[in-house]
């Protein structure tokens, strides 16, 4: 096996596609694994619908916004880190993939800031909740779905960071390029996944009738 | 032919055993058919501990007063006892141990897809099976192996949040060897070994794979929700709160129907290759059961509300869940006919494997039927709940599934470890295997008919004459179960060797040496031949 990285070995097709078809179907796993929670939302929201949008108009959608904005472009430097690792442009990958940790860091910092503003507001279901108006029960419900599957979204961003600055860090290494290469296919499947996750999040969170 | 014209097997110099003596390098293997053996071992010593809880609850339900055990403590046995055979002993029986080893042989492959990963699903079990057993140490858990809410959540004062962690964590086990198999069975083919080409007990592995990568993580979120809801106090599962009980048991169905089929699934495929060996015929409509196996699969997400006729979902809901619910008897209406046509005209060799099979067949036929009875709207009112029951899942799971992972055992016995078992031995264990599970089960049918509620540790003193048949049942049983642990421990040291194919079957793994070596095959095979070439004369059909 050569480690020039122009070379690439006869079985590297069969191993990428094996690799990439064990990450799919954890992916599809994952779908199920966040099903549960998008069934339990509908099934509260159908319950008072109203509630809901009431306590969507809480949530801070300028944040929410922002958020959706950074983690498409982390989608878009991923796509491209892995594009330029199979084009063989090594150094570039190496920024893109610290372009694409940066990016899902400062959305889980966003997220933080987030969850402070809705502390200050009482809005933290079974430890600081004050919300005393109209429809509170579902406001809660609301929220404690909220901070669930927000919470679990950015326990999977923050394993994403972790292994996206992992595979930016052991990338330095020129040995082993192509074994790289599929790693770093594999890990923007499971990138574009969790973004995929936020696509369905926000407008459930953020967008339940804004404009009314 | 005279015999001395026969030659005598000796064991291959070199196995996958002889490649490491030390502990280290059973616990750092990444062998698939060294982690089969380690969880054979860890299975195994989770059957037996489920065992004496099912032995506990026996011995107390001899008598109709609760003399034995307390109501609390009853309690705990029948979870603990539930909890262990389903997640620690039933799901990763033959998938983890006899999939394990066989797949790859099977497909022709060197190793699985991920060898590493299949390494960590060990582990990840063993980890779920400390939590397990530190929450028994710690006093127990009394909610039933179905975590029912609001009890779980909110009136249970005991360990519920150590026993849903166990679960939780073996179950990411059991996701990664699901993926592992299905990547495996997909890309480590070798040549010529198209899908239909596959043995059943591939197929069935591979369906298994499927609900357990598809089903499993809804239990995982379910389960988490579950610990934050008891934690907090706060959760969707709480009516105060605009909450629904019911919704948990939709998502715990919604996982555990589909985990019948985890359990009974791979049975099938065992039995399959046991009934074409022993019957010395082609399995009949080879098609027909790959189909069937995928139909089950298919089915068995659709049916999970018939677990709550009587837990008050519309009676619409309930009618199209027992509609659905006996569509599955058609898929496995073929299998069993399939077994029994393969069997007609078969020149047939009573084993002890073949013994367990025909056990198989017929207990699952039984378990089916009666599963027939309960997906019956109205008949379900009655029956719900009482040991009717708890008798049909047992002719499953345990005169279904139990019956076919040992006589898997025995019938892989010789590839696994190179040596012979005492053939009169393991007919005499299957015979008292079988006798003992009828003697157990058949009484609690009548006492379920009879409108006997389970998890009581008391009962009406007229129900005691049956009561006494079970629990006597279940000592015969429990001989049964540890026969084998005698003459195959015996075999494991004193065994005579085996030769590469003692049942002269088909199939790749009977290609090569037993045990096997590190790398499966000394040479790449070459599939070139349709599964199950007993009689060759008949062309695939």
């Amino acid at each position: 096996m050569s480690a020039r990285p122009d070379v690439v070995p006869v079985d590297v097709p069969w191993r990428r596609e094996t690799a990439s078809l064990g990450m799919w179907i954890f992916l599809a796993t994952e779908v199920m694994f966040f099903g549960v929670l998008f069934l339990a939302y509908t099934h509260a929201r159908l319950a008072d619908p109203q509630g809901f949008a009431a306590a969507s108009r809480l949530t801070h959608e300028w944040l929410g916004t922002i958020n959706t904005a950074i983690l498409l472009t982390s989608s878009l430097t991923m796509a491209l880190a892995v594009r330029s690792g199979w084009a063989g442009h090594r150094a570039l990958v190496i920024r893109l993939l610290w372009a694409t940790a940066f990016l899902g860091a400062a959305f889980i910092a966003v997220k933080l800031v987030e969850y402070r503003l809705e502390w200050r507001d009482g809005l933290v279901p079974a430890l600081h909740f004050t919300y005393s108006g109209p429809h509170a029960r579902a406001v809660q419900a609301f929220f404690f779905l909220y901070f669930v599957m927000t919470g679990v979204h950015a326990v999977h961003l923050t394993i994403g960071v972790a292994l996206v600055a992992w595979l930016a860090l052991r990338d330095r290494d020129p040995s082993h390029p192509v074994r790289r290469r599929e790693t770093a296919e594999c890990l923007g499947l499971y990138w574009h996944f969790v973004d995929g996750i936020w696509i369905f999040l926000y407008p459930l969170i953020y967008l339940v009738e804004l404009w009314r | 032919m005279s015999a001395a014209a026969i030659p005598v097997p000796t064991a291959p110099r070199e196995s996958f055993l002889t490649e490491g003596y030390t502990i280290a390098s059973w616990l750092t293997t990444r062998d698939h058919k060294r982690i089969a053996i380690l969880y054979a071992i860890a299975i195994t010593l989770f059957f037996f501990l489920g065992g004496a809880a099912a032995a506990l609850i026996r011995i107390e339900l001899v008598t109709p007063r609760g003399d034995l055990v307390t109501a609390d403590t009853y309690n705990k046995l029948f979870t603990i006892h539930g909890v262990v055979m389903v997640w620690f002993f039933l799901i990763p029986s033959i998938p983890a141990t006899l999939g394990n080893f066989l797949v790859p042989l099977m497909i022709g492959s060197r190793e699985v897809a991920f060898p590493r990963l299949n390494l960590l699903s060990w582990y990840i079990y063993v980890l779920g099976g400390i939590f397990t057993v530190a929450m028994l140490v710690a006093g127990g858990v009394d909610t039933g192996w179905t975590f029912y809410t609001p009890f779980s959540t909110m009136f249970s004062n005991t360990h519920v949040v150590w026993a849903a962690a166990g679960v939780f964590i073996v179950g990411f086990s059991s996701i990664l060897t699901g993926l592992n198999f299905i990547v495996t069975v997909h890309r480590m083919r070798a040549p010529g070994m198209t899908w239909f080409r596959l043995p059943l007990f591939v197929w069935a592995l591979y369906a298994t794979s499927l609900i357990l990568v598809l089903a499993t993580p809804v239990l995982a979120m379910t389960l988490t929700l579950i610990v934050i809801e008891r934690v907090l106090h706060i959760g969707i599962f709480d009516p105060a709160l605009g909450g629904d009980p019911l919704l948990f048991q939709h998502l715990f169905w919604f996982y555990s129907h589909p985990a019948v089929y985890i359990m009974v699934l791979p049975a099938m495929g065992v039995v399959s290759e046991m009934i074409t060996c022993f019957a010395r015929k082609r399995i009949f409509g080879y098609r027909f059961m790959a189909y069937a196996i995928l139909g089950i699969a298919a089915f068995g997400f659709l049916v999970w509300g018939h677990h709550m006729f009587v837990s008050g979902q519309s009676v619409y809901a309930g009618m199209v869940f027992s509609m659905l619910s006996m569509m599955v008897a058609v898929p496995s209406a073929i299998k069993v006919f399939n077994w029994t046509a393969t069997l007609y005209k078969g020149s047939i060799v009573f084993t002890a494997p073949m013994l367990y099979a025909l056990g198989f067949v017929g207990l699952f036929t039984i378990g089916g039927m009666t599963g027939i009875y309960l997906a019956t709207l109205a008949a379900d009112v009655h029956l719900t709940d009482t040991y009717f029951v708890i008798a049909h899942f047992h002719s499953i799971m345990v005169g279904g599934s139990v019956m076919a992972y040992l006589g898997g055992i025995h019938y892989w016995w010789p590839k696994i470890t190179g040596r012979r078992y005492s053939e009169a031995w393991g007919r005499v264990a299957a015979i008292v295997i079988f006798f003992g599970f009828n003697l157990t089960f058949f009484p609690q049918y009548l006492l379920g008919y009879l409108g006997m509620p389970r998890r009581y540790h008391e009962y009406a003193p007229d129900l005691q004459v049956l009561n006494v048949l079970s629990s006597g049942g279940a000592s015969i049983l429990a001989v049964g179960y540890l026969l084998p642990l005698l003459y195959l421990g015996w075999s494991l040291f004193k065994g005579p060797p085996a030769g590469p194919n003692p049942w002269n079957a088909k199939g790749l793994e009977w290609t090569t040496d037993s045990p096997p070596p590190k790398e499966n095959f000394r040479e790449p095979p070459l599939v070139t031949e349709p599964p199950y070439a007993y009689d060759p004369e008949h062309p695939e059909r």
